[in-house]
C-alpha cells in the first residue's frame, strides 16, 4: 500500500468507521422512534379511553313539584319537607316524563316506571336538594336537567348497543328507542360535565354520578403535609451531610442508607406507616394526615439526593471565596451555596411531589381507598383529619369495580392526574431553565 | 535542610509579618511540605514560585487556615502572625481570615452585583456602620484595585459579567474591603491575557504600599517583576528564600539555578 493517497477518496478504515457511525446513529434513532412510538400509544389510549369521562348525557324534564306529594301539610316546614324521603320523589318523575309524552307526542309503549328508569339513580335526590333548598318552588312547574343513567350514557358514547343488552335488567330495547325519540326532541343530549372534575365519589348504583373533586382535595392536603415536612427535613439533611459533616464510615453508611432508601418499594413505607402512625401513634384512618406522613418517608430520599447534587454542582470556587473574606462556614453556605443551589433543589422537590402525588400503593395499606362520597372538608384541620380518598387510589378503586361506566371514569382519572404531573414536571423543567447555573 | 538566610532574617526581623517554624503539612499519608521556615516581611511582596506540586500553593492556604476544610490534611509546626501563633486552639480561622485576605487563581466573584461583591465581607465583619460607610468602603476598596473608574457607573451589573481582568481585580478590591494586613494571592494571574496580567502586577506593586502581599505563581518573570523577595520550593522542600534580584541572578543552590534556567519543573 502506497503512503500517498487521495484526501478525496475515502480509505477502507475511514469507511469503515463512518459506516460504524452511521449504524450507531440508525440504532440511537431507532430506539428513540420505540419510545416515542409507545409513547403516542399510551397517550391515545388514555385520551381515547378516559375522554368520555368529562362528558355526560342530560336529560332535560320539567317537573311539576306537587303539594300533594311533597308537602301534605301545607306549611313549608323544612322539618316535614324532611320527612318525605327520596322514594316520595319518584312519583314526580313519572308524572313528569308522562307529561312529556303527551305533550310532545312521543310514540312509546314504555310504562312510566321504565321511562324514568333511563334516569340516574340520584335524579330523585336531585329533586329532593333542590326542594329542601327552594321550598317556595312547590306548586311550581321547575325545568330540570338530571343525569341519565350510565347504560343510557353509554348508548350516546358507543358502548351500549342493543345487541349488547341482552340479558341486561337495567335497560331494555324499548328503552333505547324512547331514548332516540327524545334525541331527536332535543331534550336528552350528551355534553361537557363538570361534576366528573369537582365532585365526589358515587355508589356502585350511579357511576355517572361520580367525580374526582373529593379525592383531589385528598391528595392536596397529602401534597401539604409532604411539602411542609419533606422540604425542610429533606435540606436540611442534605446541607449538613454535603457541607458540614465529616466524610467518615458513620456518613458513608448514611449515604448508602439514602440511596438504598429510594429504592425501596413504595408498599413498604406504607407498611411502616400502618405500624408506626396508625397502630402505634393512633392517628385516624385513612386520614390525609398519615397519607402525607407516609409519602414524606418516600418523597425525602429523593429531595436529599436532588438537593446534595445541586449543592455539589455549585463550584467550590464560591465557597473558597466566601471563605477567603472570612465568612464562616454557615455563611458561606446560606448567603452563597444554598442561594445558586435553589432552582436545584425546587426542581427535586416537584419532582419528588409530582411521584409522591401518583403513588398508590402504601396509600392502599393506610386505607386511603375508602368510599369517600362526602362533601369537601371545612377547615384544613378537617381537610388532614377527616376520611378522604387520594386521586390514584380513587382511580385504583374505579377500575376494580363492575360496571364498565366506572372503567371510562378510571381512565378520565388517569388523565386528570396525568395533567397534574405533567404540570408539575413543566414547572420544574421551567425553573431549571430559568435560573440555569449563573456563574 | 539547611536554611540559607538566617542572616538576613535576623536583619529583617524588625518588620516582620509572618513567621513560619518547622512547618509540616500532611495530606493523608503524603507528606506534602517538609519542615519550611521562612519569615516574609511586611510592605513586601514575597513570590512563591517552583514547580508544580511543590507545596506553595498549600503552603500559601496554611496561612489563612483554608486547608482547614480539606478533611485529611494536617498541619504541625507554628505560623505567627505578628507574634500569634494563627494555630492555636483559641484562634477562630474565619477571624484570621478577615486579617489575611486571598485571591484565588481563577477569578471567584459572587455571582451578584458588583456592589454586593465588594460589600459582602464589610457587611459580615460589620466594619459599616450605615449605608453611606459601606459605600465610602466599596468605593476605597474599589479605587485601590484600580477598577474603580471602570465599574463606578455599573455597581449593580454582575461581578461575572466583567472581563477575566476586571474579574481578578474585583475579587482583590473583595480582598482588601475587609482590611486586611496580609494579602495572600494563588497564582492570580494565571486565568488572564498578557494586558490584563500586567494591570494586576502593577496593582499588586501598589498594594505593597499597605500589605505584606504573598503571590505564588508560575511565572518567573513575574515573580522578578512584582517581588521583592523569593522563595523557591521543590518537592515540598523550601530551597532557598532570598532578595529576588539574588535568587535570580546569583542562586546559592544548585536546584534553584535548575529550576531557573529551565532544566527542571
Amino acid at each position: 500500500m502506497s503512503r500517498k493517497s487521495s484526501l478525496l477518496v475515502q480509505d477502507r478504515r475511514t469507511k469503515k468507521r463512518n459506516a460504524a457511525e452511521t449504524l450507531f446513529k440508525g440504532y440511537g434513532m431507532i430506539a428513540i422512534a420505540i419510545g416515542l412510538l409507545m409513547l403516542c400509544i399510551l397517550v391515545f389510549n388514555i385520551v381515547s379511553r378516559g375522554a368520555g369521562a368529562f362528558q355526560q348525557t342530560f336529560v332535560t324534564l320539567e317537573v311539576t313539584l306537587l303539594e300533594s306529594k311533597l308537602d301534605k301539610n301545607g306549611n313549608r316546614d323544612l322539618a316535614d319537607l324532611k320527612k318525605v324521603s327520596t322514594f316520595g320523589y319518584a312519583p314526580l318523575l313519572k308524572t313528569a316524563f308522562e307529561q312529556k309524552v303527551t305533550k310532545a307526542g312521543l310514540d312509546t309503549t314504555l310504562k312510566t316506571k321504565a321511562m324514568a328508569g333511563i334516569l340516574s339513580k340520584s335524579a330523585p335526590a336531585d329533586l329532593r336538594n333542590f326542594v329542601l333548598a327552594n321550598p317556595d318552588q312547590i306548586e311550581e312547574t321547575v325545568e330540570f336537567e338530571f343525569l341519565a343513567s350510565s347504560r343510557v350514557d353509554g348508548y350516546l358514547k358507543g358502548r351500549v348497543s342493543r345487541d349488547s343488552i341482552g340479558n341486561d335488567k337495567n335497560i331494555s330495547v324499548e328503552q333505547l328507542d324512547f331514548v332516540d325519540q327524545l334525541i331527536t326532541e332535543g331534550s336528552l343530549e350528551k355534553r361537557f360535565n363538570l361534576t366528573f372534575v369537582t365532585g365526589s365519589d358515587a355508589s356502585d348504583q350511579r357511576p355517572e354520578a361520580a367525580g374526582m373533586g373529593t379525592s383531589m382535595i385528598g391528595s392536596l392536603f397529602m401534597m401539604l403535609v409532604v411539602l411542609a415536612l419533606a422540604l425542610p427535613i429533606g435540606v436540611a439533611a442534605s446541607i449538613y451531610l454535603e457541607e458540614f459533616a465529616p466524610k467518615n464510615w458513620i456518613t458513608d453508611i448514611i449515604e448508602v442508607n439514602i440511596s438504598n432508601l429510594a429504592a425501596v418499594p413504595s408498599i413498604v413505607f406504607g407498611i411502616l406507616g400502618l405500624a408506626v402512625f396508625i397502630n402505634y401513634m393512633h392517628l385516624p384512618n385513612s386520614a390525609p394526615l398519615v397519607g402525607g406522613l407516609v409519602l414524606t418517608l418516600m418523597t425525602l430520599p429523593t429531595i436529599i439526593i436532588s438537593t446534595r447534587a445541586s449543592l455539589k454542582s455549585v463550584p467550590p470556587s464560591i465557597r473558597d471565596a466566601a471563605l477567603g473574606v472570612g465568612a464562616s462556614k454557615m455563611q458561606s453556605v446560606f448567603h452563597h451555596v444554598l442561594p445558586l443551589a435553589a432552582p436545584g433543589i425546587l426542581t427535586g422537590t416537584i419532582i419528588g411531589l409530582a411521584q409522591a402525588l401518583g403513588e398508590t400503593a402504601p396509600l392502599l395499606l393506610i386505607g386511603m381507598v375508602g368510599f369517600i362520597a362526602s362533601n369537601p372538608p371545612d377547615s384544613i384541620a378537617a381537610g388532614l383529619m377527616s376520611p378522604n380518598s387520594a386521586m390514584p387510589a380513587q382511580i385504583y378503586e374505579w377500575a376494580k369495580r363492575a360496571d364498565p361506566a366506572f372503567y371510562e371514569r378510571a381512565w378520565g382519572g388517569i388523565i386528570i392526574l396525568l395533567v397534574f404531573l405533567v404540570t408539575m414536571n413543566t414547572i420544574a423543567v421551567l425553573l431549571r431553565r430559568r435560573f440555569e447555573r449563573r456563574w | 535542610m539547611k536554611d540559607l538566610n538566617t542572616q538576613e532574617n535576623v536583619v529583617d526581623t524588625e518588620n516582620v509579618k509572618i513567621v513560619a517554624r518547622n512547618v509540616q503539612v500532611y495530606y493523608g499519608d503524603n507528606h506534602a511540605i517538609k519542615d519550611v521556615n521562612v519569615e516574609i516581611e511586611a510592605n513586601t511582596v514575597t513570590a512563591f514560585i517552583g514547580p508544580s506540586g511543590c507545596g506553595k500553593s498549600t503552603f500559601l492556604r496554611c496561612i489563612n487556615r483554608m486547608n482547614d476544610t480539606i478533611d485529611i490534611c494536617r498541619v504541625e509546626g507554628d505560623i505567627l502572625i505578628d507574634g500569634e501563633d494563627i494555630y492555636d486552639r483559641r484562634v477562630d480561622p474565619v477571624q484570621l481570615r478577615a486579617k489575611v485576605g486571598m485571591v484565588f487563581q481563577k477569578p471567584n466573584p459572587f455571582p451578584k452585583s458588583i456592589f454586593d461583591n465588594v460589600a459582602y465581607g464589610p457587611r459580615i465583619h460589620g466594619l459599616a456602620q450605615n449605608k453611606a460607610d459601606l459605600n465610602i468602603i466599596v468605593e476605597s476598596a474599589l479605587r485601590r484595585a484600580a477598577i474603580w473608574e471602570e465599574v463606578k457607573d455599573r455597581l449593580d451589573a454582575p461581578g461575572t459579567g466583567l472581563s477575566g481582568g476586571q474579574q481578578q481585580r474585583l475579587c482583590i478590591a473583595r480582598a482588601i474591603a475587609t482590611e486586611p494586613e496580609v494579602l495572600l494571592m494563588d497564582e492570580p494571574c494565571s486565568a488572564l491575557d498578557p494586558i490584563a496580567t500586567a494591570q494586576v502586577e502593577e496593582l499588586i506593586d501598589e498594594l505593597r504600599e499597605n500589605y505584606a502581599v504573598v503571590i505564588v505563581t508560575h511565572s518567573m518573570q513575574q515573580a522578578a517583576r512584582v517581588s521583592q523577595k523569593t522563595a523557591f520550593f521543590h518537592l515540598g522542600n523550601l530551597v532557598e528564600y532570598g532578595e529576588t534580584a539574588a535568587i535570580f541572578t546569583n542562586p546559592t543552590d544548585p536546584r534553584t539555578e535548575s529550576y531557573i534556567t529551565g532544566r527542571i519543573g
